[in-house]
């Protein structure tokens, strides 16, 4: 039977790790600016390691169905550790496989998450200057 | 784990007696209803007598009742086949802009075939204001289609009101003959007065899957003398308006959960579904801040509750009860897999978000109160975790 949630997708969304804020982050992204009832925020720590920025630390905060918030927790999951070239890179190719299948209809959800994090990224970069 | 229903307005569970009702029609009882033959007659008999009992029902004849596939079959043949049937150039058609997708689109779809269209507004409540029908009236108008109740906040609206006016236009001499009058009714069956001739309508959607019946059997009132053209072309069943085998079944079945609504054990269900909504609703905003409630607080089905949760979405919501065996729906059922807030409570005045944020919640025949008590655990600790998801401040 195909279920609407997956297994994995469910056990991101009734437990999150990774959300809340981060009080002091370097940098917060939002989508308030794409139409679509959801609502993500991501909130980035960034360090530098070997002369390279790295994400230390993703949290965030959704307002949205099941999917959006597994995949914003699952996001968050997959760009730490990252450095920022390689986080902005992050997409539905490396999602998908993470949470297993997700319906046509719920794919706006990752690229919810990709803008997010390039708009936190953005706002790290801003900030630094 | 004990699952626990409740959305009665998307679909019930088949009625014992029901089903009972059906059995012969399934096994032994096979006849096709237009074979002359002694098992055709049999299944003849059984159509006939089911239609005397939605005739009966709807306080008119039986040959005034058209089995369908589904209501939606039924809103489709009502809506295009009366604009079919007026033979008007440039037909105009009034509707309000809280209607099930299966008026909405139909009225859409003659649109775009060059149809003039009036999409009422309702107020704040979700009701249609009798007058605003009247003004908007036209020496072109050949149909208007206003819901009875309200899929998603159970709304009810002024038909008889809207009925008695739209006759007393005619007798005005403002038209030679009026425009038809269509209600959809399915949610309303279960607990409303459906007499159509109180009601003043020339047209009306029932379904059995709403009321303890099968799925896949709808019926339509059409009031004689009302000019409708078929959709469905063929052998010239239900009088030439709807061909195609009887699901002989399926509207014993129709006819069965019929008779079940009309018992005075029914009329004490509701009683109680209705004590169960009210302490529902009021404990619920003890319990959780911030909580609305969508549409009309004394004209609305007696089993019908919608509130809003800022700061939980409202799928959120459902997946989560799901997990702990509850079942409901956000608005509607028919849109839960669209990303478009639900049209009834933007029309309502409600933002996107709050729109986004809704939850249905729909009571039954079989609905009890540890039902009620174990949704009443639940729901608040959902919708708080959520908003802290969110972070939405309190």
């Amino acid at each position: 039977m195909t279920q609407y949630y997956s297994k994995k997708v469910l056990e991101h969304f009734l437990h999150p790790k990774n959300m809340g804020k981060i009080k002091d982050a370097d940098g917060i992204g939002d989508t308030q600016n794409l139409r679509c009832g959801d609502v993500m925020k991501i909130y980035i720590k960034v360090e530098k390691k070997k002369g390279q920025e790295v994400i230390k630390e993703a949290k965030f905060e959704t307002l949205g169905c099941g999917h959006a918030v597994s995949i914003s927790d699952m996001i968050c999951d997959l760009i730490k550790g990252k450095t920022l070239v390689q986080a902005l890179k992050v997409g539905f190719q490396d999602i998908a496989p993470a949470l297993g299948p997700i319906p046509p209809a719920k794919v706006h959800c990752v690229h919810l998450a990709e803008a997010a994090v390039k708009s936190a990224i953005e706002d790290y970069k801003i900030r630094r200057k | 784990m004990a699952r626990v229903y409740l959305d009665y307005a998307a679909t019930t569970p088949l009625d014992h007696k029901v089903l009972k009702a059906m059995m012969p029609y399934l096994k032994q009882d096979f006849g096709n209803a237009s074979s002359i033959h002694g098992f055709g007659q049999k299944a003849l008999g059984a159509v006939d007598e089911a239609r005397k009992t939605a005739a009966d029902f709807l306080g008119c004849s039986s040959q005034e009742i058209v089995f369908t596939g589904s209501a939606t079959e039924a809103n489709n043949l009502a809506i295009f086949g009366a604009v079919k049937g007026s033979k008007t150039s440039k037909p105009h058609i009034i509707t309000s802009q809280i209607e099930h997708s299966a008026v909405l689109e139909p009225c859409r779809e003659l649109e775009k075939q060059g149809a003039e269209l009036t999409y009422l507004p309702v107020d704040k409540d979700g009701l249609v204001e009798p007058a605003e029908v009247k003004k908007a009236i036209k020496p072109n108008t050949v149909l208007v289609s206003i819901i009875y109740a309200n899929n998603e906040i159970g709304a009810v609206q002024p038909i008889a009101e809207i009925g008695k006016m739209l006759g007393h236009a005619a007798s005005a001499g403002r038209r030679t003959s009026k425009p038809l009058f269509h209600t959809d009714a399915v949610q309303a069956v279960n607990y409303l007065e459906c007499d159509v001739k109180k009601l003043g309508v020339d047209l009306l959607t029932l379904s059995a899957h709403k009321i303890y019946g099968p799925k896949g059997v709808g019926a339509l009132f059409v009031k004689k003398g009302s000019l409708i053209n078929p959709l469905i072309l063929g052998g010239g069943h239900e009088f030439g308006l709807r061909s195609g085998t009887e699901n002989v079944a399926g509207i014993v079945g129709l006819a069965q959960a019929i008779k079940e609504i009309q018992s005075p054990k029914h009329k004490m269900q509701n009683i109680k579904i209705k004590l169960l909504k009210d302490k529902l609703i009021k404990t619920i905003f003890k319990l959780i801040p911030d909580a609305r409630l969508n549409g009309s607080a004394s004209h609305r089905l007696v089993n019908n509750i919608n509130l809003s949760f800022n700061g939980a979405e409202g799928e959120a919501m459902v997946i989560a009860l799901d997990q702990k065996g509850i079942a409901l729906s956000t608005g509607s059922a028919c849109s839960s897999k669209r990303l478009e807030p639900s049209h009834v409570l933007l029309a309502l005045g409600l933002s996107e978000e709050e729109a986004h944020s809704s939850l249905r919640i729909t009571l039954g025949r079989y609905t009890t109160k540890e039902e009620i008590e174990k949704l009443l655990k639940t729901l608040p600790l959902i919708v708080e975790r959520l908003r802290k998801i969110s972070g939405y401040k309190q």
